[in-house]
């Protein structure tokens, strides 16, 4: 499971202190649901999910309704912390596997959040998917209901990839679940993961090309971290499974950008590419834009006002707080204004727009020899910088970190 | 009747001939410390409740490694045929790089028990000290110690002993310090064969300093031995090598407690304490007078001390360098031996040149600094010092490669060492190819008994500094022993080479070698450094060169990737933190040029691969 950031303790009552609330102003509204639930745990993933063997299909069943409470618990913090009333400009349902849930608990949900908070105008509604896990019937369902785009877990198409991955579902299922999210009139994406072990560079051209037929309007592209405590991080430590350097990342990053961009594919963030500036994630585009966001469910991860909270990661802990009436947060961060600029570089130097260079210097970043320095080493693009603006090249989006080391140091 | 002495001999008033001055000449784990413990306990000065394992050793350092560095003395009594007498034991350094302090405690004693370890035989570093005391015309007694063990071979080592510095095997006295057998027979044998000391009671006082240690509650503590004439209480005393005057505040016998005492007698041997805080005011090897009645003609034998070996030591954390330097203004206190003065490295910041007597001396030091003062160093590899005589007849001493001259250079002459080594006969193979790839060239080989080896050769310092023990350890499975002595200097066909980093010269890695070495020294450091420095957003060319021509070359591929993939929700705050740590980290960076280079890739270079080994398996 992913480390928790260090934080302080979340307050029981979960009010977000006035400073902090002052931030949210200017700032649209989003909401994520974790759904903790998978069939099956693949040995590369460390989020916050549970198979019914770990924990009982019983929690299972009360999810929703525990969930409903959270949307409830919400609306009475951001209101007694004073922030002012928004509307949702996004909603995201990712987990784990949310189409394990039956439509019906999703809709339930979608429906509180409308009701409590109310939806603004041409909102973007996504939902992860399992090819597995969805039918037709089920997507038509949520197209019903309002949802407008799902995201569906592809990885590769490569079955000895997969198998390393532990993805279990059959990659027939993919193209199917495309199909039906597509004649229902849902948006679609899918993901890939690329640098597995055993992956060769003609594995990954295999899988970019099946992605690329299968005709969505966006697809994201990791490569794939191996995170510490995971089964495939220890088939790496025994020896079992050779993990692949960067330098086959990088060509596998480039073959993407490549195979991607022919196919009429733009990169808008460092992972990710559209069809257009309408298909892409608006829901993801509100994270790099540092807006505010609730983050509902066990382990999910809230920004409001310059405060991130993470709740509790156990299901049932998570279940006991919500009826106890107390706070389902575990630790939280208030970011000062130096580490909020911080995080702005951090994550707006990712997408495609980058980051405004007169900002930043307002900021005391971006050095001219840091700037001067970038441009000469082809990070980012120079035209870009002379019109105010630092943007990554193919080259800078592969060094993006190095690139934000340099504007922040 | 117990021969433990009821009464004592009153010091100043002791007759010199019931006084035996005596040393122990051992190697490092052959049983010194605990074969002294033995006499104190036998002799009743030390009871054996207060009795602590190696009660002479007194620095933390010294008992772990099991080696003496200061040396002290100890004033037993002991009554043998009815006379009672004042045993003086005098504790002698063990390690070459200590020769002069050892050939001063030496200077001070009649007699040297010659302890060998009977399980093991005798040792080169022991060869060493036994010949200084042959030197010094000591009367030997050849004793085994650790009869107790059962890899124990009295005969073949009494044989040997024999064989060495004459006599019948049967001599050879057999002990063991752990049980206490045989010490007080050995004890007897000193009183019966080692001369009692000579000297004129009238003549103007003559005490010769054989050690002089600093204690931070009482200042410089010196001990002295009497030659001629007497020292008292309270007399202003002089110190003949720079005519300063001080007073004597306290004189006395350490037992092994000080006892103050009413002054010392010709012959006497005891400590003497002026109020002086630096040791270097009192000189190991000078001659202590009174100021009222000097004495006109010095005694013979002092030097000042000479280092042998130069290192840079530098702090890791630049902001501890003032704690660095009031570590080694300290340090200076009770090691006359140790020099220094400040120097920078492009590298490394700031820190200090130290000259050492050895590699030893230079490790004891290192440690002392890190483990007294907590301080985190990083030494540059031992450097020689070069006298180097340019095109124009100028001359240059150089002990820092980077400050060696660039100009035409006519000749460059090296220091030499006599080196001795003692080992089973199975690796003289190993030992000979060792040293004639060190630049070695054998002066003779001798047999000792029918299975072990001495062979010695002449060859420079240089070659001895680095890794050359090391090396000669793993190729004899720790077995053979060596000693080196100096054997003036030799001009040597010298170069030095530079590393380059991206055109960049890393001054921490410059190295004077033999030119038939540049290129091997160049391909291992450019090599090494490859590994250890990170990948850089550009290629990063790392060059050996010889003045403007490159040897060798390597180069760290440019880094193509260093991004996260997924940048969501939770993932905010972890970056963040990830970012704070690796700007934390660039504080530990150090720029040559545009390359940054961690810390710890300028240590893990100038760590010799064995040092690495060692390190690894204590993990």
């Amino acid at each position: 499971m992913p480390q928790f950031p260090k934080g302080e303790l979340a307050p029981a009552d979960g009010l977000i202190p006035l400073r902090a609330a002052v931030s949210s102003i200017d700032k649209t509204f989003h909401a994520y649901v974790h759904v903790p639930y998978c069939k099956a745990r693949c040995g590369y993933c460390d989020f916050n999910t549970y198979t019914s063997e770990e924990i009982g299909s019983s929690s299972q069943g009360t999810f929703a309704q525990t969930l409903l409470k959270e949307i409830e618990f919400s609306a009475g913090v951001l209101e007694n912390s004073r922030i002012p009333s928004r509307k949702l400009s996004t909603v995201f349902f990712g987990g784990g596997t949310p189409t394990l849930l039956p439509a019906a608990d999703l809709i339930a949900i979608l429906d509180k959040l409308k009701a409590t908070f109310g939806f603004e105008p041409e909102l973007d509604i996504t939902t992860e998917a399992n090819p597995d896990s969805v039918d037709e019937e089920y997507l038509e369902q949520l197209k019903q209901a309002g949802f407008t785009r799902v995201s569906i877990g592809m990885q590769s198409a490569v079955p000895k990839v997969l198998a390393v991955l532990e993805r279990t579902h059959n990659p027939e299922n993919v193209s199917k679940a495309v199909s039906a999210a597509r004649s229902v009139g849902l948006a679609t994406s899918v993901d890939l993961i690329y640098g597995s072990p055993t992956e060769t560079l003609d594995d990954w051209r295999q899988s970019l090309q099946a992605a690329i037929d299968l005709a969505t309007d966006h697809i994201s592209a990791y490569s794939l971290i191996v995170e510490e405590g995971t089964k495939l991080a220890r088939q790496i430590k025994s020896g079992q499974l050779t993990e692949p350097d960067e330098d086959m990342h990088a060509d596998m990053y480039e073959l993407a950008e490549q195979m991607l961009s022919a196919a009429g594919f733009t990169n808008y963030e460092v992972s990710n590419w559209s069809k257009s500036v309408e298909t892409r994630s608006a829901h993801n585009m509100a994270y790099w834009k540092s807006m505010d966001w609730w983050g509902y469910g066990p382990g999910a991860h809230s920004h409001v006002g310059g405060v991130r909270w993470w709740n509790v990661k156990n299901p049932a802990a998570y279940q006991d707080r919500i009826n106890a009436a107390v706070s389902p947060a575990l630790e939280r961060e208030l970011i000062d204004e130096e580490n909020r600029n911080i995080e702005r570089v951090m994550l707006e130097t990712r997408i495609a727009e980058g980051i405004d260079l007169t900002w930043l210097k307002e900021k005391g970043f971006a050095s001219n020899q840091a700037v001067s320095e970038l441009i000469a080493e082809e990070l980012v693009d120079a035209k870009e910088v002379f019109r105010g603006f630092i943007t990554l090249t193919l080259k800078g989006r592969l060094l993006a970190d190095l690139v934000v080391r340099k504007l922040i140091n | 009747m117990s021969p433990r002495a009821n009464s004592k001999l009153e010091p100043s008033k002791t007759n010199p001939d019931f006084i035996r001055n005596f040393c122990i000449i051992a190697h490092i784990d052959h049983g010194k410390s605990t074969l002294a413990d033995r006499m104190l306990q036998l002799t009743g000065v030390v009871d054996a409740r207060s009795m602590r394992a190696q009660y002479l050793d007194r620095m933390d350092i010294e008992r772990e490694r099991g080696i003496t560095i200061k040396s002290q003395a100890v004033r037993m009594p002991w009554e043998f045929e009815n006379q009672v007498y004042a045993l003086n034991m005098i504790d002698t350094p063990g390690h070459v790089d200590f020769t002069y302090e050892v050939s001063r405690s030496l200077a001070a004693c009649e007699g040297a028990v010659l302890l060998v370890d009977a399980a093991q035989g005798i040792e080169a570093q022991t060869l060493a000290n036994l010949y200084l005391a042959m030197e010094n015309d000591l009367t030997i007694i050849p004793v085994l110690n650790k009869i107790d063990l059962p890899a124990a071979q009295p005969e073949k080592y009494a044989e040997e002993l024999a064989n060495l510095i004459g006599g019948n095997p049967e001599d050879c006295l057999r002990v063991s310090g752990k049980t206490g057998v045989g010490v007080d027979e050995l004890l007897n044998k000193i009183i019966q064969t080692v001369p009692h000391p000579v000297g004129d009671p009238n003549a103007p006082a003559r005490a010769m300093i054989f050690d002089s240690v600093y204690d931070s509650y009482r200042g410089v503590v010196t001990y002295v031995r009497m030659v001629d004439g007497s020292l008292s209480n309270r007399e202003k005393i002089t110190m003949m090598s720079t005519k300063a005057v001080h007073d004597l505040l306290e004189i006395g016998v350490s037992s092994p407690e000080p006892e103050q005492t009413k002054g010392l007698g010709v012959g006497e041997v005891g400590y003497l304490i002026t109020g002086v805080k630096d040791v270097r005011q009192s000189k190991v090897g000078d001659t202590v007078t009174t100021a009222l009645k000097s004495a006109t003609q010095a005694l013979k034998g002092y030097s000042e001390p000479k280092p042998m070996v130069y290192s840079g030591v530098y702090p890791i954390d630049g902001s501890d360098y003032p704690i660095l330097r009031e570590a080694l203004d300290k340090l200076k206190l009770s090691d006359a031996s140790l020099v220094y003065e400040p120097e920078t490295s492009v590298a490394l910041g700031f820190g200090f040149r130290c000259g050492f007597l050895g590699l030893l001396h230079l490790e004891i030091i290192t440690e002392r600094l890190e483990r007294e003062f907590n301080l985190d160093l990083i030494a540059t590899a031992p450097s020689v010092i070069y006298e180097v005589t340019l095109d124009d007849k100028k001359e240059v001493t150089v002990t820092n490669p980077s400050e060696y001259p660039t100009g035409k250079i006519s000749k460059v002459l090296e220091p030499m060492v006599r080196a001795t080594i003692l080992s089973p006969k199975d690796y003289v193979g190993a030992i000979m190819e060792l040293c004639q790839g060190r630049r070695g060239v054998m002066v003779d080989m001798q047999y000792f008994g029918t299975d072990r080896v001495q062979l010695r050769y002449d060859m420079p310092l240089a070659e001895i500094v680095f890794d050359f023990f090391d090396h000669l350890k793993s190729k004899t499975q720790g077995y053979a022993s060596l000693d080196y002595e100096e054997n003036g200097l030799a001009e040597g066909d010298l170069v030095k080479v530079d590393i380059l980093l991206q055109g960049e010269q890393v001054d921490a890695f410059s190295a004077i070698v033999h030119k038939d070495k540049a290129y091997a020294y160049g391909v291992m450091m450019t090599t090494k450094l490859r590994e250890l420095i990170p990948r850089q957003q550009f290629e990063v060319p790392i060059q050996a060169a010889i003045g403007a021509r490159i040897i060798a070359r390597e180069s760290i591929r440019a880094m193509r990737k260093d991004v996260l993939a997924k940048c969501y929700g939770g993932d905010i705050s972890r970056k963040r933190k990830l970012l704070e740590k690796q700007k934390e980290g660039k504080k530990r960076m150090k720029m040559v040029g545009r390359v940054e280079v961690p810390q710890e890739a300028f240590i893990a270079a100038l760590t010799s691969d064995s040092e690495k080994k060692g390190k690894k398996k204590g993990d």
